[in-house]
């Protein structure tokens, strides 16, 4: 059983490599797609630079580094593959084999964070050439914690945007609520600013939702500092639970939506 | 039609399938009343068809386009659950999607692809023979053997996109029926293949159900698909089965002519022409007649004798005129 399941993930994981590096340019505008951190970046180095916050331009630079890394490794894109294969029928194709579909998703978003990962450190690496300043040694248990902390932001990210995808089974463009969702990402995952500068209430409000922990918790046990306090086993116990509960409502709705697909098209 | 003593694989029940789908009129005003007040209707794609499939069978599904037949076989291999009525599959409910039962069979879509686009077929081969278990020294074996007698060993290393339809096909069977599946389903597998691809698919087909024993369901919209490969025949229409028998006493009791087409030197008269067989339609120096199976060489032979010809053409009448003469005039064993 094991052994089954390794020889399908090794095969999987693979072909799907092997995939995604035929899309050698397009892994690079993937990558720059999700540069707004370094956008927004500039921006707060230069506020901090001339008024206080509480955080030296430095600071500001090594979050939104950390952040432009922790949104490289968690990017999800299921909606819209999900979407497409049960608009055009192609689930067909998955639903035949005596595997869960989303195996085969899971296998292109992992292979695709390896086919990334050469640009992606190489940006970094630029920056820091660019910027020594900005250069530090994380502490070996804060990365050792970081690390973690993305894996299971970007399982959680995942588990959240595939049971968005379900909808498509009863509206085609289930994508939309994706936009509509994003939208609330940003706003509350910390990828505006530190979680900390915003408001009491709005920081209250942040910490009842999973977005905090889909962006600005990674990114805060990766910088260690004072100023991102950061409860890593709490925060994995409430991914923990977000992501159970999301998975749970997958599986609900992957069963209803199977008796509405009509294998359209094919 | 009793399938006998014979083991029974596929049994279908009364079995039907409806749809809701959007009613929409066109124009602006459709639109805008479409946006505010969503119209649907029922489509009735099945309609309560039943019969028994028995192992090593192959048997043509026919019926034109909206007829039920991809429904049907979509209710069959698990993709889309039965509105009512019941279908088993080597003793499996399909809708179940047991992993048993998916190692089983296989659908094979005609211009439906699985293989990765921007990979080699063997890349996908890879990921089949995982996913269905089969270990890797038998798998290399069977994608030689299968690989062989679709003609296609030295095209698996290239790019799926760079190849043409016919060979995408071929490497498309391959992967279907690499976990070597008792059941196949075939949903137009020569659709769009030219007339030597076409061959070679039927020839394949025939070899593996002669090698395997696998119950082969085939829609088709050739006539020459289902002649050179099914004896028996289930032809819907409108969602319900009007035929379940044998092929060949269909198309002799309904379509018992073959027409020769041929185009001569220069116009002839009519009762020259005439004197040859019955004439559907005579256009020119282009003349069409509609001749008996049993009178064919003697009829041709006799044309090709004393006729200028500059070309002959001997075609089937179409499948659609074929089924169309079966609704006109209901066949012995019909069920409406």
């Amino acid at each position: 059983m094991i052994a089954r399941a390794l020889r399908q993930a090794r095969a999987l994981l693979s072909v799907r490599y092997a995939e995604m590096l035929e899309y050698r340019a397009e892994l690079v505008l993937w990558m720059l797609a999700g540069s707004m951190p370094l956008i927004l970046m500039g921006v707060w180095m230069k506020v901090a630079a001339t008024r206080p916050l509480g955080l030296e331009p430095v600071d500001f630079a090594r979050y939104f580094l950390v952040l432009f890394l922790v949104r490289q490794a968690t990017v999800v894109w299921v909606i819209w593959e999900f979407q497409e294969q049960v608009v055009q029928g192609t689930l067909s194709q998955r639903l035949l084999q005596p595997i869960d579909p989303v195996w085969n998703e899971v296998a292109k978003h992992v292979a695709e964070r390896f086919a990334r990962l050469p640009f992606v450190v190489g940006l970094v690496v630029l920056f820091f050439a660019l910027y020594p300043d900005a250069l530090w040694v994380p502490r070996a248990g804060a990365l050792a914690s970081a690390l973690a902390l993305t894996v299971a932001a970007f399982a959680l990210r995942f588990c959240i945007q595939y049971t968005l995808s379900m909808m498509a089974f009863w509206t085609e463009r289930a994508a939309s609520i994706q936009s509509v969702w994003f939208h609330i990402y940003v706003l509350l995952s910390g990828m505006l600013a530190p979680l900390t500068m915003y408001p009491e209430g709005v920081r209250a409000v942040a910490e009842l939702t999973p977005f905090p922990y889909l962006v600005y918790v990674p990114v805060a046990a990766a910088l260690d500092h004072p100023a991102f306090p950061v409860d890593v086993p709490r925060a994995f116990a409430v991914m923990g639970a977000w992501a159970f509960g999301f998975v749970v409502l997958n599986r609900v709705l992957w069963r209803r939506g199977l008796r509405q697909y009509s294998g359209m098209g094919a | 039609m009793s399938v006998g003593s014979a083991e029974v694989v596929i049994h279908v029940e009364d079995l039907a399938k409806h749809y809701r789908v959007a009613d929409k009129q066109p124009g602006v005003v459709g639109t805008l009343r479409h946006f505010v007040r969503r119209k649907h209707r029922l489509i009735e794609a099945v309609r309560g068809v039943s019969f028994d499939i028995a192992r090593g069978e192959m048997v043509g599904f026919l019926g034109p386009n909206g007829a039920g037949k991809t429904t049907t076989l979509k209710m069959l291999t698990g993709l889309v659950h039965p509105t009512s009525g019941e279908a088993t599959v080597s003793g499996f409910v399909p809708f179940r999607r047991d992993a048993d039962f998916l190692r089983q069979i296989t659908l094979v879509m005609g211009q439906k692809q699985q293989l990765v686009w921007d990979l080699p077929a063997l890349d996908s081969l890879r990921i089949n023979a995982a996913v269905y278990d089969v270990p890797k020294a038998e798998a290399e074996r069977r994608v030689g053997e299968l690989a062989e007698m679709l003609t296609i060993s030295d095209i698996l290393t290239q790019p799926v996109r760079k190849l043409s339809l016919g060979q995408r096909m071929k490497a498309e069977l391959l992967a279907a029926l690499l976990h070597r599946p008792t059941v196949v389903f075939l949903d137009e597998p020569t659709l769009g293949l030219d007339v030597n691809a076409q061959t070679a698919v039927r020839a394949f087909l025939r070899d593996y159900n002669e090698r395997y024993g696998a119950t082969i369901l085939l829609t088709s919209h050739y006539m020459a698909d289902i002649t050179a490969l099914c004896e028996r025949v289930l032809l819907v229409h409108d969602g319900r089965l009007v035929y379940d028998g044998d092929l060949a006493a269909m198309v002799a009791r309904v379509a018992p002519h073959r027409e020769v087409e041929v185009e001569l030197e220069q116009p002839l008269p009519a009762e020259q022409l005439a004197a040859l067989g019955e004439i559907e339609r005579v256009d020119g120096c282009v003349v069409r007649w509609l001749v008996p199976h049993g009178a064919l060489t003697r009829t041709v032979a006799q044309i090709m004798q004393t006729l200028p010809v500059r070309d002959l053409r001997v075609t089937d009448p179409p499948i659609e005129e074929i089924i169309g003469r079966v609704f006109s005039e209901p066949a012995p064993g019909a069920k409406a």
